[in-house]
């Protein structure tokens, strides 16, 4: 039991098929197809900075109406009876269980120009309003993807805080503004990083939920990608300097994240 | 207070739930367009039976999920017992490689492990030409496979770990002096011990295997088509009412899964209460 040698074949396969591979991804945005050290395809990444701002910024409005929506949510599900919170946490992470393809089909029913709210609207003589191949729809795609992603990590940090911190700050002279933003806020930190993590990477990365309610005219980093493998840009090279401005970027955030995270505020509650 | 804090979780629950009703409604809708309703079908579900394309895609995705869950919950395992013996650097370094595929983008993993199998592939013609042998390696189930256990094993790792953390060492060594060889000592006490942790990382995995569409996009061939690889071609194609028959026998499958999970915990946690009680 002392041995480390059952961790070997592991080890190996991570070399192999997690370190070379991210190695690969650096050596091919350095290279050209000839295999000569360029730096041409990372400066050409430069040209998409508008694509890449699109993506940041779109992530960004989506992690924090994720934020806005769940924390609420997410507190008022800690405060109930323990079989209460039990159902409640099964319903918000049911719909995370059904294909994210079929959940983001759904909303193209939804939004389309002849789909369900265009319809009713007309009921009314209203529209038909332009709703899919919108930023907006691509937004709204991000939040009900990510949300329960982002309502989770909340609720197990918020079902620490015992009523009797927030009585006591209360009985203290606090009122419910002071409650949240000098109790709870800082005692949630740890959860609203962690939230805006799991939403924020997935959604700046995307290429499905941009091709399918983002139409072609909200173009995202991760169709720019997809399309220099997959698509008619065949092009791995500049795909892997885009692939790695991407990597970069977001281990940017999360370290920035971690800083607040990290305060091991959450320590606090033990 | 009370109706209002009410109203809102009933308004994120609708917001929630609110698309996938819509997907089950129009599943029984007769009418090939999205919009209108024209009268009561079971039609599509019917053709979503003889749909060999999806039949054959729900097969290859269960395959690929047990083969790759498997696997990566032995490999775990065997990683989790190994890293718990590791110096503290060794340890560092090993679990901040295995957080990459877990804290990267999908994406960069699927594309970075395309690369890998490109680069192989070029490997393996190169020694081809000079040994005259003959292996290949085509995009397919073999490529799938290993990028799912790529991304699987992590998982498998993270649960592991901790429950060897909480295990007792002396348990291990016990055996040992009652008489067992190494080996039944690791099966009969190590493994039983830590069992909930392998059982949660296999069970992770072999979801996460089912769902995954951006990695398998990535590395899948023409011949090993997954269910969310079909299903991406079929959003494509504009009208496909099968999707919405497909999605209600999901979502209704996850339902009686999750709650079938929810009524064997409550009931394990009531039992083990009750014993609490009695040994008080």
């Amino acid at each position: 039991m002392k041995t480390k040698t059952p961790a070997l074949p592991y080890v190996l396969w991570m070399i192999i098929f997690t370190v070379i591979p991210l190695a690969l991804v650096a050596f091919y945005a350095i290279t050209d197809p000839q295999g000569h050290f360029t730096i041409d395809y990372i400066s050409q990444v430069g040209e998409y900075t508008p694509v890449l701002v699109r993506s940041i910024w779109l992530a960004a409005v989506s992690s924090v109406i994720s934020l806005l929506i769940a924390y609420p949510l997410a507190f008022w599900i800690s405060r109930r009876a323990w079989n209460h919170q039990r159902t409640m946490v099964m319903l918000v992470m049911l719909p995370m269980w059904m294909n994210f393809l079929l959940r983001t089909y759904a909303w193209m029913t939804i939004l389309e120009k002849n789909g369900l709210i265009n319809r009713f609207l007309g009921l009314f003589g209203i529209g038909p309003l332009e709703l899919i191949y919108t930023p907006g729809a691509v937004v709204l795609g991000m939040i009900y993807n990510y949300l329960p992603a982002m309502i989770l990590p909340l609720y197990s940090i918020m079902t620490k805080i015992p009523n009797s911190i927030i009585e006591a700050a209360q009985d203290l002279g606090c009122n419910t503004w002071d409650v949240l933003w000098k109790v709870l806020v800082p005692l949630t930190v740890p959860g609203i990083s962690t939230g805006v993590i799991m939403v924020f990477v997935p959604s700046v990365s995307t290429f499905i939920i941009s091709r399918m309610l983002g139409g072609g005219g909200n173009l995202l980093i991760g169709d720019l990608i997809e399309l220099q493998f997959l698509g008619n840009a065949y092009n791995p090279n500049l795909g892997a300097a885009i692939s790695l401005v991407l990597m970069v970027l977001i281990l940017l955030c999360m370290s920035v994240t971690n800083q607040f995270g990290d305060e091991e505020k959450g320590e606090m509650l033990k | 207070m009370k109706w209002l804090s009410k109203t809102y979780v009933g308004l994120v629950l609708a917001f929630l739930y609110a698309p996938i009703l819509v997907l089950i409604v129009f599943s029984f809708n007769q009418s090939k367009s999205r919009g209108a309703w024209t009268g009561f079908t079971l039609g599509w579900y019917q053709k979503l039976f003889t749909n060999d394309t999806i039949i054959q895609a729900l097969i290859n995705t269960m395959f690929v999920a047990v083969v790759s869950s498997v696997v990566a919950t032995a490999l775990g395992t065997l990683a989790a017992i190994g890293i718990a013996n590791m110096k503290k650097w060794q340890r560092g370094l090993v679990m901040n490689v295995t957080y990459m595929p877990v804290i990267n983008p999908e994406i960069v993993t699927g594309v970075s492990l395309m690369l890998l199998f490109v680069f192989l592939r070029s490997v393996l013609s190169y020694l081809n030409a000079k040994f005259g042998w003959n292996l290949q390696l085509e995009f397919g189930f073999v490529t799938l496979i290993l990028a799912h256990i790529t991304f699987n094993v992590p998982y498998v790792i993270l649960n592991v770990l901790p429950k060897l953390r909480q295990m007792d060492t002396f348990v291990y060594e016990a055996a040992l002096d009652l008489g067992c060889s190494p080996s039944q000592a690791f099966f009969k006490v190590v493994i039983p011990e830590i069992m909930p942790g392998i059982l949660s990382g296999f069970l992770m995995s072999f979801t996460y295997s089912l769902d995954d569409f951006i990695i398998s996009y990535f590395v899948a061939g023409a011949t090993s088509q997954t269910l969310p690889i079909v299903i991406f071609s079929m959003t494509r194609r504009k009208v496909s009412p099968e999707i919405n028959a497909l999605s209600a026998i999901i979502f209704v499958v996850v339902l009686a899964v999750l709650l079938a999970v929810n009524l064997y915990d409550s009931r394990r946690e009531k039992e083990n209460r009750m014993k609490a009680r009695a040994r008080a």
